[in-house]
This record gives C-alpha cells, structure tokens and sequence, in this order.
C-alpha cells in the first residue's frame, strides 16, 4: 500500500500527471451532464457518428501539420452536429441512415488521408491513439490544457442555464413548443454541446470510446436514482470517481487510459444494476 | 366572448391537408368535444391549434388572453415518457416553462403554483415518486396537473382517457367537468368515446365524411337516427 502511494506521490511531481488528472475530471464531468438526455432523446447515436466525424477532422488537421488540432476539429464537428440535427428533422434520408452514412464516411476518409500524407514513422500508433487516446491526455500542451477547462467550464454552465429548459423539452418537446418554449433552440444548444464535448473528451479517451464516457455514468444512475436532478448529480459524481481511479490505475499499471476508465465504468454500472436489483427500483 | 375562432381553416403536415374548411368558435367556458374516426386529423387539427403545425390554409384568431400561449395541452403519451426518470413535483413545475421566458430558474411563485396543482388534482401522496412508476390513470394526473401550470383558461386535451380502465376514466371525467364547471375553464377535448362526449360536453366537432359543429343538443337532434342509442361509431347510417 505504501509503495503505492509513493509512486503516485512520485508522479505527482510532474505537471503532466497533474494536467492530465484536472483535465480528466473536468471532461468526465462536462461528458456525463447531457448523458441523461441523449439517452432519454434516443441521440445516443448522434454521439457515436459525431465522434466519428470529429477523428475525421482530426486527421485532416494532422495532415495539415497544425499544431493546434483543437480549433478545426472543434469547427467542423459543431457544425456537423448542427447538420445532424437537421437533417434528422426534415429530409429524405432518415435520420439513422444519414448518421451512419457520415460517421463511416468519416472514418474511411480519415485513415485513407493520414495514409496518403503521412507525416511520420509510426502510422498505425497515430492511428490508433486518436480512435483510442492511448496516451494523449499525458502530451496536452499547456494551451490545449487551458483550452479544455475553459470548455468544460462553458459547457457546464451552459448545461446547469438550461438544466428546466432541457430537462422539459427531452421528457416532452409537444407540450414545450405549445406553451412557446422555442424546442428547436433547445435542440441545437443540445447538439452543439454535445459536439463540444466530443472533441473535448477525444483527448482522454479517443474518438471510439468518447459514448462510453457520455452514456455508461446516465444508465448507471438510472438503475438507482428515480428522478432527474438526482441521476443527474449521480451520473456526474460516478463520470469524475470512474475518471479519476482509471486514471490512477493506468499510470500504475501502465494501460492504455481510455480503455481503463471504460473498464471502470463498465465496472460502476454493474455495481449499480445489482444495487437497483436489490433496491427493487430503477426500470427496464 | 370568443376565445379561439377558426375561420375556413384547412389544417395537415407537409403541405397535405387532412381536414378541410373548417369554421368553428369556442367561448369561455365552453366544452367542446372532437369525436371522428381514427385518422380523420383530430390531433393533427389539435396540433394546428396548439402553433405546432402552421395551418394549411385558412386563420385561427385567439382571444388576447391566450395570444402568449397560455394553453394547456395534454398529450398522448410517448415512449421516451414511459421509462423517464422524474419526479412528478418535477414534471408538474415544468408545466411553468411558458410563464418562465428565457428566466432560467422557476420562482417561488411558480413553485407554489406547481404545489397547488399537484394538490387539486389530489396526487400530492405522489409527489416524491417516479413517474414511471406510478399507474395510467395517476399518470394522466400528473400530466393535467401539469397542464394546469400552464393555463387558467384553456385545456386541450388529446384522447385524456385513452388506456385507463372504465372506473378510471370515469374519475379523469369527474375531474374535467370539475375544472370546467367550477374554475370555469374552456375545455377542448379529441375523444373516441361519444357516450361520454355527448354526456358532458356543451357543443361537438364532427370530422370526417362530412363535417358538423354545433351544440350538443342539436348535434343530437340531427344524428339521433344515425346512433340509435347514441353508441355508434361513424356517422353512417347502413
């Protein structure tokens, strides 16, 4: 136990540990925030083509040599949220074949270019770090840091803003727009807030695991908690405990960090599945 | 007074109308029930009241008082709703949102007007449980409750007892007439069931082969032959 704690003290020492653990959490938190919703709105799909599209994004401004990856990519996957959304709504396309259209195109036209123009030695590690964010939360520069906190900071105030506003148009959107909430509005804060966060959690987790961290912590709270404000804390206090320990735990073991956080998510639902089990309560 | 007047209102989705021409008033403190057929565009004419839909063609002129939407609708159920973790205190407050604007945060004045719904439509037992938790019939409370939050004028309301067991229904009924009668609040209602829509409403809307508005009472006369009984189904009398 001891030499446990002396090597985490021993860690502690280097700023990039610290960066990480700060960022870490202030992603886990902003992630688990509109989990409830996208859940309960049935977009838990739109996520998952959104993270997608954000590694497309994130290859081309590789490909680009920037420096900086987070503007563009930020950029491109708001606005293909906001298209999403649309698109959902009033096309031809349905809604699911449309995601599933982007998402994988996404994904194709974002490995073949890192092939095309690759700019270093090791391709299938860059690969595999963006769709699994190996170790990019212990390389953020100083700015990226600072570039994350200020979105966590914004996309949490954003979300507790509007917490009466989403929390009636997602359990029922008819009623809202009767007595004049404006849902479309709603919607698109929704979705560019989600786009955010995706980008955001890409550097803790990677572009494939970025739903993990967005829906295990609101489905674990839905097994024990009965009402909305209650599964929303819950689902927030588990996202930044999961995020913490799985940090913790691949610094000392040396995993991968987005896959150990996963792990410890998968772990908390469990948990609490038996919890509401036991309790008698929860649904479905 | 006039409350709602529609004037040659032809109303549908995506540019195709569903029901045709139709012109109807409804004063304060009326109870008008729509009964029609299952795709005759009730609800689709509901949700074309409501603002959810713009009219095909035609105008619909509300009275000053429900310019700002001061309406309350109850809807049919949807599935999100079903395994929705929420309290009913909290379902019943965003019946506020309306009075709320752009204020992100209920006051205390709507709090309580959320506490008082709650206690008319007699749930306040329930008020810490889970919606999905609680029964149809206990669930359409909370909806109304919530409904309530939103208006002192008008109810909509699609299909109120739809799902609910006969002594079920037959308590949400006591409670509309209630709210009719003695708060005196307009009531606009779809319903399947015409026995109930002839016995408590004061004028009916008609939709389908053809249509009719008119009071109760006369709605009677002209279509007593067509519902020997009053329990047909369509206006047709083979």
């Amino acid at each position: 136990m001891t030499a446990v704690l002396e090597k985490l003290l021993f860690y502690w020492n280097y700023p990039f540990v610290r960066y990480a653990l700060a960022v870490g959490v202030l992603i886990a938190l902003c992630s688990s925030l509109l989990g409830v919703t996208l859940v309960l709105k049935r977009f838990s799909f739109i996520g998952d083509g959104l993270s997608h599209v954000a590694f497309g994004a994130m290859s081309v401004a590789s490909v680009m040599k920037l420096t900086d990856d987070i503007p563009l990519t930020l950029g491109i996957t708001v606005v293909s949220a906001i298209l999403l959304l649309r698109t959902g709504q009033h096309t031809k396309i349905k809604g699911d074949a449309a995601i599933a259209m982007i998402s994988v195109g996404a994904l194709a036209v974002g490995y073949l270019l890192m092939n095309l123009f690759s700019t270093s030695a090791n391709l299938s590690g860059d690969v595999c770090s963006t769709l699994f964010g190996s170790t990019s939360i212990l390389t953020l520069t100083q700015t990226e840091v600072w570039l994350c906190a200020g979105l966590s900071v914004l996309v949490a105030a954003v979300f507790v803003l509007f917490y009466n506003k989403i929390f009636a148009v997602t359990f029922d959107e008819d009623f809202s727009k009767a007595v004049g909430t404006k849902a479309e509005v709603y919607n698109l804060v929704i979705a560019v807030t989600v786009a955010v966060v995706i980008v955001l959690a890409m550097n803790l987790v990677g572009s494939l695991l970025i739903s993990a961290l967005v829906i295990f912590p609101a489905i674990s709270a839905m097994r024990v908690y009965q009402n909305f404000r209650a599964v929303t804390i819950c689902s927030a206090a588990l996202s930044v405990v999961c995020a913490v320990l799985g940090i913790l735990v691949s610094i000392l073991g040396g995993t991968p960090v987005g896959s150990t956080i996963v792990a410890v998510n998968i772990t908390a639902f469990l948990l609490f599945s038996a919890v509401g089990r036991w309790m008698g309560g929860g649904g479905g | 007074m006039a409350q709602l007047i529609c004037c040659n209102l032809s109303a549908g989705y995506e540019g195709k109308a569903v029901v045709r021409n139709l012109n109807f008033q409804v004063h304060a403190g009326d109870y008008l029930c729509i009964v029609g057929e299952n795709g005759s565009g009730k609800t689709t004419l509901m949700k074309t009241i409501l603002g959810l839909h713009p009219p095909i063609s035609g105008k619909i002129f509300m009275d000053n008082g429900l310019k700002n939407r001061k309406i309350g609708y109850l809807p049919q159920q949807t599935d999100v709703q079903k395994d929705f973790p929420a309290s009913v205190r909290e379902i019943v407050l965003s019946g506020c949102q309306g009075r709320c604007g752009n204020r992100p945060f209920y006051s205390r004045t709507e709090k309580q007007m959320a506490e008082d719904a709650i206690r008319k439509m007699e749930i306040s037992h329930l008020a810490k449980r889970c919606y999905r938790s609680l029964s149809g019939g206990q669930q359409q409370r909370v909806l109304l409750a919530r409904a309530l939050c939103a208006t002192q004028k008008m109810l909509v309301l699609d299909e109120p007892v739809s799902g609910l067991d006969p002594k079920v229904a037959a308590q949400m009924y006591a409670q509309i007439e209630k709210l009719n009668r003695e708060d005196g609040i307009t009531v606009i209602m779809i319903s399947h069931d015409i026995e109930a829509a002839l016995r408590y409403a004061t004028h009916i809307l008609y939709i389908g082969d053809r249509l009719f508005f008119g009071s109760n009472a006369s709605y009677q006369r002209q279509f007593s032959q067509a519902f020997p009984g009053l329990k047909g189904k369509g206006g047709d009398q083979s």
